[in-house]
């Protein structure tokens, strides 16, 4: 007869190695989300150029990459409320304000990242 | 027998291209770019268990390349092309010391990081990598998904008629 879907033979390899990504996984997950003291300055990168760059604190709507994608900035928070991508998943991703977050929108090589801005606060001893 | 193989290949390359087209018709779970389950990649293990890596690949780039050319675009190319040759190499190195749902979940994985790793080059940037975990994870749990439906199909059909 043919196997079975987990053989025994490699079984606790297999849970090892199924467990192991898992958890790399959830350790970059929780490493990363730690982090995300919120942030205070908007950049807004096309094709890997920074086109924009705005404070969180300053609420407005920017049109970027000829229109592809529509920015929005309220509430110390920012969003891409509109785009012409067929899969809009960047609009899906809704507001973020995190240091270190991003909106990418992968068709119209549009990336919003969320940055610190405030460095100097970093070196006060 | 080369006939015969020349025409599963043929079938597979169909399979995997329905499969692909069924999926792309689902609205995305999660709203981050590169999260799917993979439903082609069942065609592409089986055909790595029963034909061989250098059958798998063949299937892999021309279902990618068909794909994208009926439903994608260049740029989807690129990432689909990245992800499924790394996940291909990676599920056959390791087919030899794993079982089959394990070697799916590291191509699951390997094709989420292949298709990062040319994000990264073509948008010259690395913010994509905060996408990392997410796609490690969706990675996972798509490969033990594919890798059941495909240990149950090899272990349908991989009768001794398969083997050649």
């Amino acid at each position: 007869m043919g196997r079975r879907v987990f053989e025994r033979r490699t079984l606790v390899r297999d849970i090892c190695l199924i467990a192991a990504l898992a958890l790399i996984g959830l350790c970059l997950l929780l490493f990363t989300g730690r982090g995300s003291s919120k942030g205070s300055v908007v950049q807004v990168a096309v094709d890997g150029e920074v086109v924009l760059s705005i404070p969180l604190s300053r609420d407005g709507s920017y049109s970027v990459n000829g229109g592809s994608n529509t920015i929005e900035v309220k509430d110390g928070r920012v969003s891409i409320v509109d785009a012409d991508c067929p899969d809009r998943l960047c609009v899906r991703q809704g507001w973020i304000d995190g240091k270190g977050q991003s909106i990418v929108c992968l068709p119209n090589r549009v990336i919003v990242t969320v940055v610190g801005g405030e460095s100097s606060i970093d070196f006060v001893l | 027998m080369e006939t015969r193989k020349l025409a599963r290949i043929g079938v597979l390359v169909a399979l995997a291209m329905v499969l692909s087209y069924v999926e792309s018709l689902f609205p995305a779970f999660i709203a981050v770019p590169g999260v799917r389950i993979g439903l082609a990649n069942i065609a592409i293990v089986f055909a790595l268990y029963t034909l061989g890596f250098k059958e798998a690949l063949l299937i892999s780039v021309v279902r990618v390349v068909l794909s994208a050319l009926l439903f994608g675009s260049v740029l989807s190319l690129a990432y689909s092309l990245a992800g499924s040759i790394l996940s291909l190499c990676v599920m056959a190195f390791l087919k030899r010391f794993f079982g089959t749902v394990a070697v799916s979940v590291a191509g699951g994985v390997s094709h989420n990081l292949g298709q990062i790793a040319v994000a990264c080059l073509i948008l010259q940037t690395r913010a994509i990598a905060y996408y990392l975990p997410v796609l490690i994870l969706s990675g996972v749990a798509a490969g033990v998904v594919i890798g059941i439906v495909a240990a149950i199909v090899i272990d349908r059909l991989d009768g001794g008629e398969m083997n050649e």
